[in-house]
Order: C-alpha cells, then structure tokens, then sequence
C-alpha cells in the first residue's frame, strides 16, 4: 500500500527475529477484575445508584423528582429524544420548554438534555450510551444536565460483563458520573466540556 | 565535578514548582493505592497478567499490525502508517488538505507531542488546538506538558490566571472554577466552528479494531460530537489482543492514572458514525505511527513498549518528585521517560544519556507499574548502554570509580583505608578530604565510622559443626555484634 507500511513491517520482523521465542498470550478469570462490592448483588439498581451518587451522579427513579430537580436548579429549557418525550411531558409542567430536534447553532440554549442509555454498569455508576440509541451525541453532551432513561433489565453487574456485551455500533461510550478535571492544582471542578449535572433516571 | 543536565534542572527549579509537583504527585500516588487494593482482592495479580498480555502483543507485532489493518478496514476506518514524525505530520496534513479543512480541535495525544503535530500544522496555516485544559493552558503559554497524564502540575492558578488575562480570557481570576467556565465556553465555539477531531488512542483492539479513548474533561468526546472527520494517532504498540482484554486494562488505567474505577468518559470507536446519527465524524482515520518504536522494539529494553502512559511511576519516583517534568527534557518523563525517550532519540540518544541515571533504582516504579514493566533493570542496561557507547552524560556527575576499584581488590590497601577512615570520626566536615563525602555532610551528618567491624566478626566467629567453611550464619550461626 504505502512505502511507510512496508517498511514499519519490516523493521518489526527484523526487531522480532532474533528472539528464540515469543511470550504467550495469557487467559484471564474475569472475576479477577470485578470489585469486591459488586458480588453476590441481588439488586443492580441499588448498587448502581449507591457507585454513582460515589462520582457525584444523580440517580432518580421518578420523573416528578427529575422535573423537581430541573426546577429547583433553574434549567428550564431543554432536549428530549422524540421518542422518550410523550411519556415524559405529562410530569413536566407550563414553564419548561422542551424541544426534540437538537439544534447545533444554539447549544447554549439547552440547559438539559434527555436521551436513552442503552445500558448501565452497577459496580462503577456508569451509563452506557450507543450511537444508534442515543439520538444526538451533541445533546447528551453539551447542555449543563444530562439525563440518561434507562430500565432495570439493562443494567451489568460489571464491567467485563459490560465489555462481553458490547453492542456492534460504531460508537458506545461509557458515562461515570460528570465532566471533570483536576488540572489546576489539583482541584476537582465538575463540568469542563460536558455536563456538571449528570443524572441517571430509572423508567421500568 | 560536573552536574548532570537532570541534577542542574532540579537545582533550579523554583521552590513552589517543586512543591506543587511533590504535593500533586503524592497525593495522586496515595490514592491511586488505596483504590487499587481496597476494591480489587488481587490487585498485584492483575498487573501481572496485564503485563503478560502487552509483553505478548509487543512480541507479536507481526501478527497484530495486519490483523488489527484489516480490523478497522472492514469497519470502515482509512489505514494510514507513518514510519517517522515527518511522515505522521504530513499524513495528517493531506487528509486536512483533501477535505479542504483548516480547523482542527485536539484531545490529548501523547504522540502528537512527540511528532510536534501542532505547530507543524500552525507553520502550514491551520489552526491546532489543544482541547483538555491542561494542555490548552499549555498551548496558550507556549510550554510544554510535565506530566504524562497531569500537564500543568508545574504550573499555579495565579500564573493561569494571568495567562488567561494576556489572552483575553476575561480579567485576572485566579478560581480554578472561573478559570475552567471560562475556558469551556472559549472552546466549545471552536468545537463547533472546527473541521476535524484528532485524538490519539489509549487501546486499539486487534481483535474488533475498536478504538478506545479515555477523558475525563469529555474534550475527546467533543471532538467527536461536533466535527464531521476523526484522525487518531495511535502509536503501533497500543495494540491489544482481544476486546475481554479492555475489561482488565480499563479497570487498572483508571486506577493507576487518576485513582478513579473508570475514567468519566471512555468511549469505543468502531468507525464513523451510524446512519440515524447526526453528530459526527462521517469519515474516520487512524495513522499507525512508528517514530522510533521499532528500534525501542529491537533493543534489549522492549519492555517500555508495554507501558500504558498512567502516570503512576511519575507520582511514585521520588526524583521525580525533586525534579518535575521539564527536567527529563523530552516528552516522557519521570521513570518511564528515563527509559523511553533516550530509546526514542535514536541517534541522539547520547544527549539523554544522563536519563537512565537519575535514579536510586529503589523500584517503586516497578512496584506500582499497572503492566508490571521492570523499569529499574531496564535503567540498568541503559547505563551500560551509555557506558559502552561513551556518552560524555552517562557519566557525567559520577564519581570517578577507579580508586575505589584499587582499594576494593587489594586487600592490604583496603584494610590501610579501613583504618584511615577511622580519622574520619574526629575530622571536622570542611576537613574531610573527598569532595563528595564533604558536600554529602554539609546537609546531613555522617554515621559513625566503624571501618572493619564485619571483619572481625567475620574472622572471630564460631561455626557451628558440620557447617560448610564458605556458609553463612544461618538461623543457628552466631547472632551479629550489637552496634
């Protein structure tokens, strides 16, 4: 193909030449990387919410306190997936104005967005969100709260299941807690390019 | 006697540098153990095994490399390989021209450091920049990153502070908390405005050809959420064999990086975005880079070639600590980067000789590695590397050895100097007639001379029966003199 690729390769066979032999592949118990805390658990969603209230989530399990939470900070317009909305708008009341096309142009207007979790892993708090179903990448991103609707049948105990699992999309990403940073001497300050407020809302 | 260039650095450096880098880093190598041994019933074990699999895949390139090509073909990613720095610039550099791009935004890449990715692109035109606020923050001071995983380490709220004010980034406010809205709000126009993302990779599974990215900022995220195209530069020993294996590397990177279980955002790419999508690279590349890797690979010290970029020996290396990032004059510092950048250098290895001897090889680094990489063994080839070849810093600030050697095969002559040295006990410390021994108690004192104590014990005592002549003291042998 390129000049560059037949030279890395030939560089990598003359390096590996010269060893009498190659180390093997070692086969791992899966077990060996699950945290003490994350076995024998009857109930995922209670470990879950406990890991992610641990990297300052938020867990809810109903919608009244979502629209209570959204109120209560002042975060008033927002992004819905099409979707997820119908079942959603009647606990929200007058005053909240809630859009379902995420507009790249104007970012800054939403202050919440709302999509679905594909999944969630209990041991680590983590919400699990795939390209195809997350309806916008930007909308669970950008807006200062990001709410990930997930039901109880979706959630691993940990991560290797988790890993077993992985869907064939193109893009998954695993969510813990807020967007964070400690650059600045080593001081930990929630929502650098992502949300501050991330929360997690359980809809069996 | 002549300082080593590491040695002058850490001399100069200012005094609240210093104790940020100490502070910074203890702390993080404290919790980082903690978390490690707390959650997980045979932590050690695992970065044993972790060590094996990298050990395996670095041994296997010829393998991977093809497999992994194929891998991120069939998903629809464009394969490009770039033999040097040169030629993983220019590649980025067609794909830009090719789009007809002139905006780049970029999450942190350690070997976008090494090829000087940014102002390469800057000389041609194109704006570069830098999205994780640390390394933002050091683009806009025109400095370089200290810290594999923590970039401004070196660096205070208020020299931040005033960096923003000159860049105006709002007047002086030194609150990391305004500091970090002002630079979010700065940057997300760029995120939006900008025509390519480019990240590097943290693992890259030969088995599925993901890619796999961590952040905690959620940049790499950003990048990838606003713009339409994705580079990654990826360094050939990223490589993993099996996706299973992403469940053990995840869980220790977090752990060993930062002390977190997960990093906040760790993302699987598997190509461009999927049809309903519409946030996202519509095209995807990923440049396979060598630069120097290949010769780390045919040396005796291929070992490095495991290392994950975690940071955790820099927290742990007590020269480090002493002597912050800039003093390893290269892009990796602290105990990996004594092994890795003189290896890296190529034939400009003599200038980083010193390197491999900024160390008391007490082995914390080895201890606390998530791939178990035997850095002080590795230090000690490379100093006998220097040695052989004759670099003028692989020796420099060493005392001269040839005395010593005198003194220590001639047994008269040593027993003489055990006595002489007994002088020593009532000198007082500017008197003393070794240079070395002089500055050494100017700051600390001296033990008690005892020259000759072992070898009277040695000479007087009992053996019990039976014992063979050369055998030591052994749980019955005699007990040693109290001090």
């Amino acid at each position: 193909m390129t000049p560059d690729r037949d030279t890395i390769l030939a560089r990598v066979k003359d390096a590996l030449a010269p060893l009498p032999r190659r180390a093997p592949l070692p086969d791992w118990e899966s077990e060996l990387v699950v945290m003490r805390q994350a076995r024998g658990v009857v109930d995922p969603w209670t470990l879950f919410a406990e890991r992610l209230r641990g990297v300052n989530g938020t867990p809810l399990t109903a919608v009244a306190e979502l629209v209570a939470l959204l109120d209560r900070g002042g975060w008033r317009r927002g992004y819905c997936d099409p979707q997820l909305w119908p079942r959603l708008a009647p606990a929200f009341p007058a005053g909240f104005a809630v859009e379902t096309a995420f507009d790249r142009a104007r970012v800054d207007d939403f202050s919440f967005g709302i999509t679905r979790a594909t999944a969630a892993i209990a041991e680590t708090g983590t919400l699990v969100l795939t390209d195809t179903g997350t309806t916008s990448r930007l909308a669970a991103l950008a807006p200062w709260v990001h709410v990930a609707v997930l039901t109880r049948a979706d959630i691993f105990i940990d991560v290797p299941q988790a890993v077993a699992a992985l869907p064939k999309d193109p893009n998954v990403i695993w969510v813990t807690g807020p967007s964070k940073t400690a650059d600045v001497e080593g001081i930990l300050i929630e929502g650098v390019h992502g949300p501050g407020v991330q929360v997690a809302l359980l809809a069996d | 006697m002549p300082f080593q260039p590491i040695d002058q650095f850490a001399t100069n450096l200012r005094p609240d540098t210093r104790a940020a880098v100490y502070d910074g880093s203890k702390a993080g190598h404290e919790k980082r153990t903690r978390l490690l041994f707390d959650h997980l019933p045979d932590a050690n074990r695992l970065r044993g095994l972790a060590g094996e699999i990298k050990q395996h895949v670095v041994e296997n390139l010829d393998t991977y490399l093809p497999q992994v090509e194929a891998a991120l073909a069939a998903n629809g990613v464009k394969v490009h390989w770039a033999a040097d720095a040169t030629a993983a610039n220019e590649a980025v550099l067609s794909i830009l021209r090719a789009r007809g791009a002139t905006r780049i935004v970029k999450a942190k890449t350690m070997v976008s450091e090494e090829t000087e990715l940014a102002p390469f692109l800057e000389q041609r035109g194109i704006e570069c920049l830098e999205t994780d606020l640390g390394e933002f923050i050091v683009q806009i001071a025109h400095d370089h990153p200290s810290h594999i995983v923590k970039p401004i380490i070196h660096k205070n709220r208020r020299e931040i502070a005033t960096l923003f004010e000159q860049n105006g980034l709002g007047a002086y406010n030194d609150d990391p908390e305004t500091i970090t809205r002002r630079a979010r709000a700065f940057l997300r126009a760029k995120y939006l405005a900008a025509d390519v993302g480019l990240t590097g990779a943290n693992f890259l599974s030969a088995e599925s050809g993901r890619l796999v990215l961590v952040t905690n900022e959620g940049n790499s995220r950003f990048c990838l959420a606003a713009t339409k195209c994705h580079i990654a530069m990826v360094g050939i020993e990223k490589l993993l064999p099996r996706d299973r294996d992403l469940g053990l590397f995840l869980n220790l990177l977090a752990r060993s990086a930062t002390a977190q279980q997960l990093t906040v955002y760790t993302e699987f790419i598997a190509g461009p975005r999927s049809a309903g999508q519409p946030d996202g690279p519509e095209e995807m590349h990923v440049i396979l880079v060598d630069n120097g890797r290949t010769t780390v690979l045919a040396s005796e010290c291929r070992e490095i070639l495991r290392c994950i970029r975690c940071g955790a020996c820099l927290n742990v290396c007590p020269v480090y600590r002493q002597a912050s990032g800039h003093a390893y004059r290269s892009v990796y510092p602290g105990p990996v980067g004594a092994v890795l950048s003189p290896l890296l250098a190529g034939e400009r290895f003599p200038e980083l000789a010193d390197l491999p001897k900024a160390s008391s090889l007490c082995g914390a680094c080895n201890e606390v590695c998530p791939v178990n990489i035997p850095i002080p063994d590795l230090l000690l080839r490379l100093r006998a590397r220097g040695k052989a070849e004759g670099a003028p810093l692989a020796t420099a600030g060493t005392p001269p050895m040839g005395a010593w050697a005198l003194l220590a095969s001639q047994p008269t002559a040593w027993k003489a100097a055990l006595l002489g040295g007994r002088l020593i006990n009532h000198l007082p410390t500017k008197l003393l007639p070794i240079p070395a021994l002089r500055a050494w108690e100017a700051k600390r004192e001296l033990p008690e001379w005892r020259g000759g104590a072992f070898r009277s014990w040695l000479k007087g005592r009992a053996r019990p029966p039976g014992a063979p002549r050369q055998g030591g003291g052994g749980p019955s042998g005699p007990a040693l003199p109290n001090s």
